[in-house]
């Protein structure tokens, strides 16, 4: 299982490696914009994406656009893990075909869950 | 106190024109034509005056304006510097929260990083050491294993002692670290204040020059300044907006992920 990490903070990068190392996840990669991390996504074989929303450059949920319309990327499952709170960024995101939505601060447990629940679904 | 001065003068001015108004039409109606055109250059004079006396309000007010703004940098200069200002200040004590929280981040992470080894080798040792002393009770042991578990044991509880020091001293720091909590809210709080005195100065630089321009006839009514500067807020799509500061008070936001999944789940997730 190789997952990749986007979020412009190294602090919650290395929260969410650490908390997705405690959950058995070790193959991990981070990216600090959607700008660095598509070509990422586009040459490796990663088995799942977590992103924030707000980034420099490219953000979380123009990444989470560009995944679904890439032909190979589009069933990529993706969750998104971010402080925008606002009902209708959780819409827009649903719409645009995430996976899961985790709001910060959040805790291992909520992150856990999300992940568990993602991977029962896509099977 | 200044408003209500501002206020009584443009009063004032305009009893002036009024009573000077009415002085014309009556002398023209009587047909002195001297007295009325000394009349005509008496309402330009007044007239002049209070544009001079509003421009000299407005440049008291807006140097009023400017020094509590706290941008005491050099402005004569080319280009204006404000090294020294509190604005300039309150950039760097931003900056210097983000450093001391990721620091305070990095430092918890690695103290719990290099004691998760050292547990981990504990729980490790303490289950073998369990199995042999089960073999011992057991009477499964020979002299010589014994012998080894011996020293094994000895070795063990050394390393439980420095392991548990090094835990708890590891464990003290994280604690520490989290002094920075504190110190970054002063920091908050203090640039806070900055902004709420910008505020209020900005809210008065904006009323004298609405004024003004009331009075010089640049425009009619002052509100109209201040509303064409209230322009509703513009959203970028797609742009994030960062942390909700205030999410139990907004009807538009969530507040924890239970009303995430609500949502979600009412969406057919």
């Amino acid at each position: 299982m190789k997952i990749l990490i986007v979020d412009d903070f190294s602090t919650m990068r290395r929260i969410i490696k650490n908390l997705l190392r405690d959950l058995g996840f070790t193959n991990t990669q981070e990216a600090d914009d959607g700008q660095t991390a598509l070509p990422m996504l586009k040459s490796g074989d990663f088995d799942f994406l977590v992103t924030d929303w707000n980034m420099p450059g490219m953000t979380g949920i123009e990444l989470l656009k560009q995944v679904r319309a890439d032909e190979k990327l589009s069933s990529l499952p993706v969750l998104m893990v971010t402080a925008e709170a606002k009902r209708d960024q959780i819409i827009e995101a649903a719409q645009a075909g995430v996976n899961g939505y985790v709001v910060k601060p959040f805790t291992a447990q909520a992150l856990k869950e999300k992940i568990e629940k993602i991977f029962e679904r896509v099977g | 106190m200044e408003s209500n001065k501002t206020d009584h003068n443009a009063n004032l001015f305009v009893e002036e024109l009024r009573d000077c108004a009415k002085m014309l039409v009556d002398k023209l109606q009587s047909s002195d034509y001297e007295t009325a055109s000394e009349l005509i250059t008496t309402l330009t004079q007044k007239r002049d005056n209070h544009i001079y006396q509003s421009v000299g309000r407005l440049t008291r007010g807006l140097h009023n304006a400017i020094v509590n703004f706290n941008v005491e940098g050099d402005l004569t200069s080319d280009p204006a510097s404000i090294e020294k200002s509190e604005i300039k200040d309150a950039s760097d004590r931003l900056n210097y929260v983000i450093s001391l929280t990721e620091q305070a981040a990095d430092k918890t992470m690695d103290k719990v990083e290099a004691s998760a080894p050292i547990a981990m080798g504990l729980g490790q040792e303490s289950r073998s050491l369990r199995e042999e002393w089960h073999r011992l009770k057991r009477r499964e042991m020979t002299p010589d294993e014994f012998r080894q578990l011996y020293y094994r044991m000895d070795d063990f509880l050394d390393q439980m002692g420095t392991g548990a020091d090094q835990l708890n001293q590891n464990l003290q720091e994280i604690i520490l670290e989290q002094g920075y909590q504190d110190l970054t809210g002063q920091v908050l709080k203090k640039v806070i204040g900055l902004i709420s005195d910008v505020e209020s100065e900005l809210v008065n630089l904006v009323r004298i020059a609405g004024q003004v321009e009331e009075i010089t006839g640049l425009i009619d009514d002052a509100d109209n300044f201040i509303d064409a500067n209230a322009t509703p807020e513009k959203k970028v799509v797609g742009e994030g907006e960062g942390p909700q500061v205030n999410a139990d008070k907004r009807d538009d936001v969530v507040s924890n992920q239970d009303d995430v999944d609500d949502l979600l789940s009412s969406l057919g997730f």
